[in-house]
């Protein structure tokens, strides 16, 4: 299955880094499910502003180091 | 898969299996007399409130077999719900036409009862295959 944003994530990356945090163990930190940070990590579905800052502030990293958004005219 | 996900499906099959049945019904019926002279009345309510208690049931039934799932509703759920309902609303209103058309021209109430009932199964069957569309690829 596919991409549905342009919005990129390196929530996977960091959640390995931050003591192999498990996608349940960040869901219920950020009060998601599971299956929904399966979406977001996979690109499937765009956090609402906030559910992102939730899940910047649990990752322990900046905004910008858990999304990226692509320059226009860039291709995914 | 996330319970609302699970509900959805539940919710698809009493759609689908209830008319489904209804259908069987007045089929057999119309075997003996014309279509529009059945007494559809009584089935079509059946049909109606075994829907409502098959969902109830069945979501009582999976709250219970999965209960810390039952709780939790996020944003993503109420996204995707805002969506299959939107595009519900936007089936049942398009095909409102015909039952209008119907009635109109002055048909009989058999067509025109069961024409606004397909209607409804239509919008919450396409309305919950958008949803599950949703859950499964992203939107």
């Amino acid at each position: 299955m596919g991409r549905t944003t342009r919005v990129t994530n390196s929530i996977r990356a960091l959640r390995l880094a931050r003591g192999e945090m498990t996608q349940a163990e960040l869901a219920d930190r950020i009060g998601v499910t599971r299956q929904t940070v399966i979406a977001i990590e996979k690109g499937r579905y765009p956090p609402s502003l906030e559910t992102a800052f939730q899940i910047s502030r649990v990752l322990g990293a900046p905004l910008e180091e858990v999304f990226q958004y692509p320059d226009p005219g860039t291709r995914r | 898969m996330a319970f609302e996900e699970r509900r959805l499906w539940i919710h698809l099959a009493v759609t689908v299996i209830v008319p489904a049945a209804y259908l069987v019904f007045i089929l057999r019926e119309a075997q003996d007399t014309a279509v529009a002279e059945v007494a559809y009345q009584r089935p079509l309510l059946t049909a109606a409130v075994a829907s409502v208690i098959a969902r109830i049931v069945l979501y009582l039934t999976a709250a219970a077999l999965w209960p810390g799932y039952a709780r939790l509703r996020d944003q993503r759920d109420r996204e995707i719900e805002r969506r299959g309902d939107h595009t519900g609303f936007v089936t049942m209103s398009g095909f409102t036409v015909i039952p209008l058309s119907l009635t109109l021209l002055e048909t009989s109430y058999f067509w025109i009862g069961n024409t606004i009932y397909l209607a409804f199964v239509l919008s919450a069957t396409v309305s919950s295959a958008v949803k599950l569309v949703a859950y499964r690829k992203g939107f």
